[in-house]
């Protein structure tokens, strides 16, 4: 530190070794044991397939898993696109006006804490299965988007507000210069949470509507497996889940990081 | 009382109640000269910050009038906050261009206005440093220039230096009175360090613990070169001494 002068950049210590092999390990090692385990004891697959035998029944299988991937996939991120639109714009709208927040904050919480397990059933009265599963999907992805914008919106430090009141700021500038870039740290973890759970509604959803045929989701799949006692195939299809969840959070938290780690604390390590 | 000294801002009976209730200010008095470098001392919870917003125009105030001597051109204030208060994602120019900005000029034909402020203030080579690169002082110093870059009639500063180490502290004393010389601009200084104030000021003007009305008034001579020797002399020990006492008397039996 002492031998650079204050304001250059200092490389960073590659962290990525530690970060990633430690986890590798513990992963691989768990893997090993399941193996272990359903071989040595001669458990049947339909009862504890082996991790072999799943990653086998996920080439099998693949004509029939990774097209409901893609489906699964398109109404996860349809939702989450309109899901952030729509929460950019009302907490835009409600940093705008307390009486706006007042009306409709109520609202946007019961929507929140009524588990969309009881309103997908609903929602399939009235809405086609695909309609009814996207709708899922961008009522849970909506409100910790809207929360953590609206939240982010409302606290800008007061002296930077004094400074652009000073300056006789437009609130068009308040809102560009100021309350939009302070509030992108709160903003991208809503979207971090907003994308999980933008996977999980589309996936509740699609159990509760069952939709078959062509526009068949992993959800469905499980159930269908379920029911002809593939086992294999539903620890297969449970994968893909668990896979584009961790790829979701992945890419969203990379977005997060290459827009703030110039400036927010979040994105950067101790004692750079 | 020449045409120079003419008051540049007055207050008259001015009081301050915010919305909580709490009365900041009562019947204040007090005139700000063009040219000078006013310092209004006091406890903490005088008010003195307060009458420092009211001269802004960041607030409004709830009794009597702020008079500007041109009414009809109001000069431009510049404000230096006690916090350095930089957007924290932007680049020292960025911070030092954002009045201008707000202002609508474009960022080449600020370019030049931007670097000369932060040549006055020392930072010509940070201005691609993120505030967050910066030391306590610089960021001070970024908070100044970007005060600076529209080049007000006022300079406005409150408790700026509070926070700063005392090495730190003495240096950018120093360069705001060689500032001061430079730009001839009016600064107008809140401070609770009688130090601080009697070596920056010619005047200064201390205000009562409740209310904020003016107990006292010191002039320091601005003739006297402010330097080590000043700050170690006869006459700014007396001066210490007098505003001390003053300010003892201001917080009369307040208990603390």
């Amino acid at each position: 530190m002492s031998a650079t002068e204050p304001g250059e950049y200092l490389p960073t210590r590659s962290s990525s070794g530690r970060d990633i092999i430690l986890p590798a390990v513990v992963l691989g090692g768990g893997l090993i044991a399941w193996e272990a385990v359903v071989r040595i004891g001669a458990i049947p697959a339909y009862v504890l397939p082996a991790p072999s035998l799943i990653a086998q029944t996920l080439v099998k299988d693949r004509d029939i898993l990774f097209p409901s991937l893609v489906v699964t996939l398109t109404i996860t991120f349809q939702a989450l696109f309109w899901a952030t639109l729509c929460a950019i714009a009302l907490a835009l709208a409600i940093a705008q006006s307390k009486w706006l927040e007042r009306a409709l904050m109520p609202f946007a919480i019961v929507l929140q804490v009524t588990p969309i397990i009881a309103i997908a059933p609903l929602l399939l009265v009235y809405l086609a299965p695909q309609e009814a599963v996207l709708v899922c999907a961008f009522l849970v992805a909506f409100f910790p988007i809207l929360s953590n914008t609206s939240l982010g919106l409302a606290s800008v430090d007061h002296a930077l507000l004094d400074l652009f009141d000073l300056y006789r700021a437009s609130p068009w500038q308040r809102l560009a210069y100021l309350r939009a870039p302070a509030a992108l740290p709160q903003f991208f973890t809503g979207l971090r949470i907003g994308g999980g759970l933008a996977l999980i509604g589309a996936i509740v959803a699609e159990l509760a509507a069952g939709a078959a045929g062509q526009g068949a989701g992993l959800a469905f799949r499980i159930t269908e497996a379920g029911y002809r006692l593939d086992i294999p195939r539903m620890f297969a299809a449970l994968a893909l889940i668990s896979l584009t969840g961790v790829l979701i959070y992945a890419a969203l938290a990379l977005l997060s990081h290459l827009c703030l780690r110039r400036w927010h604390e979040s994105a950067r390590e101790r004692g750079e | 009382m020449n045409a120079a000294a003419k008051p540049f801002v007055s207050l008259r009976g001015i009081g301050k109640v915010f919305a909580n209730g709490v009365m900041a200010l009562r019947d204040v008095d007090l005139e700000v000269r063009e040219g000078e470098t006013l310092t209004l001392l006091g406890p903490s919870g005088c008010g003195k910050s307060t009458v420092l917003r009211l001269i802004a125009g960041l607030l409004a105030p709830t009794s009597g009038a702020i008079a500007w001597r041109d009414a009809n051109a109001l000069p431009g204030v510049g404000f230096v906050f006690q916090e350095p208060t930089l957007l924290p994602w932007a680049d020292v120019f960025a911070n030092v261009y954002l009045p201008l900005r707000l202002a609508g000029v474009s960022r080449a034909a600020a370019a030049p206005r931007v670097d000369e402020a932060l040549e006055l203030v020392g930072l010509s080579a940070f201005r691609g440093a993120l505030p967050r690169e910066l030391s306590g002082g610089m960021k001070m110093r970024a908070a100044i220039a970007r005060a600076l870059v529209t080049r007000p009639a006022v300079l406005l500063m409150d408790e700026p230096f509070a926070a700063l180490d005392e090495v730190t502290r003495f240096k950018l004393e120093d360069d705001l009175i060689a500032l001061k010389r430079e730009l001839e601009t009016t600064i107008v200084f809140v401070t609770h360090s009688v130090y601080e104030s009697v070596y920056l000021s010619t005047r200064i003007l201390v205000l009562a613990a409740r209310g904020g009305r003016v107990v006292d008034e010191i002039d320091v001579d601005p003739e006297v070169p402010r330097d080590e020797e000043f700050r170690l002399g006869m006459q700014f020990s007396c001066l210490c001494r007098r505003a001390s006492r003053a300010l003892q008397g201001a917080m009369g039996e307040q208990v603390l």
